[in-house]
């Protein structure tokens, strides 16, 4: 009924390329925006914060950082969780070196260091492909999470082998630290995605986007055309790190606060991100977004629902949670493999015509 | 001799011994890529779970016994009889290939013809599947599995080489019964691969599915097949290590070495994933003995990455992989 493009006329070419070509669409987009802006943070409370809303919104970077290397280039990377714990360190050393910067700027900044060490891991893709690279950026994994683990420097010499984020204020109001009011955090980390998801969308627009897709979708084919598969890749896995460097800076100085790197930047946490952007759908930036949605909430349900509803124990639980979530893996392969974001074309492809079936 | 040298000798044999083990998991791998193409990721996963289902039959433990306690309020835990090792074996590798049944049945044959990735994903999946559930059935706590094989110093090696040397070398005697099983298992997979007619009909379905299918072989049953046999390597690696260090989540992460294993051997190779076990145990063994001092130890958890990933920029298909072609 109301989403048509019919009456929609662009009259200017900006307007024909906007991200959201149909009006219903475009005031959706405005709609979601406001309620995050400026509903969400005067009810948030404590629980909803660090139970979902935080590790949303900073997988949410993670996943759409994932997205740009596997679902856009091709190039499958287990190695998130080390570059998640590079952008963690990078943001701690600088908080602790430089305390009169603004975090604003350290987050940033260890986003760029976690582009440029990723870039580092990438430079074997331009010789190896496919399950050899996978492997490959399992070596990025290990080796960086032993590295922060064994080599002092990193976490200042301190006693426990943890890093702790300093309490560092934004307008003074303080973001990180024990001190920190939902709302405060909840903000800093939608800024940080929205800014995000407004950068990867209009890159994978545009020419790097559509140079990514040429080398995923047949390297040889796109290097004959005239891609540079040197500077394809290696961007796409600058970009991809410094998205997921920033996710994981704020995982540690905002979400978790102490960080203890083996237990939180595990090859675990690698295969998370993957799943998310696997289940939410490869090269799609809503995909992130439904994908890190939905294996957020599927464990906090789970436990609600078996702990709290039934009264299981939680380790009972935890390993339902696998087997769901494996079973899920498995499904969606098999049903949709290109996951959620599929579903949500299918379902506008049929309301665009809806009341009618063709 | 200084006392170095030595020392350095016996944790190269150690090492030759872990990399046996190493090699046996990415056996597992080589098979199924082998007639499949699908990087099957949850090998390591089907070790544990063959020997979490081991410990579990020979122990006579309910399976889903928490599940059904925590459901019903019953407090049952054991049937209370023990089954011998042997038939508890033959009853674990029934349960592999019903197990390789219903995963050709319900995931891969609706995945025929897809990517290579999304296939590995699909495994990846299956992993984190097994693992919940091989929790699930059988719990989650350490468990010790015997199975009647010899453990301890082996008295002999100790003896010879202190005659030698004047110096015993500690090899477990598990570790000699693994090299001499996972030996007996390869030339038993090459016989069965080159000499027997079901063999035959996997290497030519190996090459080229379609071409199989069209003088007569059934698809089905090959898949079905190998990934059986993939589940007795994989109970065959889960008896090894799960005697060797207990049955524990952490087998699954052993299994991920096997992935570096394969990357130096090649993932088509018999004979690579053997020899790429040996050098990755032996290198991971002596890397530590001599640099992991100098930089804070534990150098072993990612020493066989780094290692595969240097070798990679030099030669990508691997030691013994076909080499790559690519066309347009």
């Amino acid at each position: 009924m109301f989403y048509r493009e019919a009456g929609d006329f662009k009259t200017s070419y900006a307007e024909d390329t906007q991200t959201f070509p149909i009006r219903f669409d475009r005031y959706r987009y405005f709609a979601v925006l406001a309620v995050a802006f400026l509903v969400v943070p005067f009810v948030i409370n404590d629980y909803w914060l660090n139970a979902v809303f935080l590790p949303f919104l900073i997988y949410s970077i993670a996943a759409i950082g994932l997205n740009i290397l596997v679902g856009y280039c091709g190039q499958v990377s287990l190695g998130t969780g080390g570059f998640m714990a590079v952008g963690a360190y990078a943001c701690y050393k600088l908080m602790t070196a430089f305390p009169d910067v603004n975090i604003f700027f350290h987050v940033i900044i260890a986003g760029g260091v976690t582009a440029a060490v990723g870039t580092l891991f990438g430079l074997p893709s331009l010789r190896i492909k496919g399950f050899y690279l996978a492997v490959a950026t399992l070596a990025a994994q290990f080796f960086l999470v032993w590295l922060f683990n064994r080599v002092p420097w990193f976490y200042n010499y301190s006693a426990s082998g943890q890093i702790n984020a300093p309490e560092r204020t934004i307008f003074g109001i303080p973001v990180t630290g024990a001190e920190t009011a939902p709302w405060a955090t909840y903000l800093l980390c939608l800024v940080f995605l929205t800014a995000s998801a407004l950068i990867a969308r209009n890159l994978t627009r545009g020419m790097a986007g559509r140079k990514w897709m040429a080398i995923r979708d047949m390297d040889i084919a796109a290097e004959i055309i005239g891609v540079n598969p040197l500077r394809a890749k290696l961007s796409a896995f600058a970009v991809s790190s410094f998205f997921v460097g920033i996710a994981g800076a704020l995982f540690f100085a905002v979400y978790l606060g102490a960080v203890e790197v083996g237990e939180v930047f595990g090859i675990n946490k690698s295969f998370l991100v993957l799943f998310m952007v696997i289940i939410g759908g490869l090269g799609s930036i809503f995909g992130s977004f439904a994908g890190a949605a939905f294996l957020v909430l599927l464990p906090v349900l789970l436990k609600n629902l078996l702990v709290g509803g039934l009264g299981w124990p939680t380790d009972l639980a935890a390993h339902l949670e696998f087997i769901i979530v494996g079973g899920l893996i498995v499904t969606f392969l098999v049903a949709e493999p290109h996951g959620l974001a599929q579903l949500w074309r299918v379902a506008k492809e049929k309301l665009r015509l809806w009341p009618f079936p063709h | 001799m200084p006392e170095q040298v030595i020392w350095g000798m016996e944790v190269f044999l150690n090492g030759l011994m872990a990399g046996v083990l190493y090699a046996l998991v990415a056996l597992g791998f080589v098979l199924i890529f082998k007639a499949s193409g699908i990087f099957n990721y949850s090998q390591g996963v089907m070790a544990l779970f063959a020997a979490l289902t081991l410990v579990g039959i020979m122990e006579g433990q309910v399976p889903f016994s928490h599940l059904i306690n925590a459901t019903f309020g019953t407090e049952i835990h054991h049937f209370g009889w023990h089954v011998p090792a042997l038939l508890a074996i033959l009853l674990t590798m029934a349960v592999m290939v019903l197990l390789a049944w219903l995963v050709n049945k319900l995931v891969f044959q609706h995945l025929v013809n897809q990517e290579p990735i999304i296939l590995f994903m699909a495994t990846i999946g299956l992993a984190y599947f097994l693992e919940g559930m091989g929790d699930m059935m059988w719990g989650s706590d350490i468990k010790t599995l015997d199975v009647g094989l010899p453990q301890g110093i082996n008295p002999m090696i100790d003896e010879v080489t202190y005659g030698i040397f004047g110096y015993g070398f500690f090899i477990d005697n598990l570790d000699l019964w693994a090299t001499g099983i996972a030996a007996v298992l390869v030339v038993a997979l090459v016989v069965f691969a080159q000499y027997t007619k079901q063999g035959r009909a996997m290497r030519a379905v190996a090459d080229d599915h379609q071409a199989a299918l069209s003088v007569g072989i059934s698809l089905n049953f090959i898949w079905v097949m190998v990934w059986s046999l993939a589940g007795f390597v994989a109970l065959v690696a889960g008896i090894m290590w799960g005697t060797k260090s207990g049955v524990q989540f952490s087998l699954s992460l052993i299994a991920l070495k096997a992935l570096p294993v394969l990357m130096l051997g090649g993932f088509t190779s018999i004979p690579g994933a053997i020899v790429g076990g040996l050098i990755i145990g032996v290198g991971e063994k002596l890397f530590e003995f001599i640099v992991g001092p100098l930089v804070g130890g534990a150098t072993e958890n990612w020493f066989a990455y780094v290692l595969a990933l240097v070798f990679l920029v030099f030669r990508p298909q691997g030691l013994f992989g076909e080499k790559i072609i690519e066309r347009v």
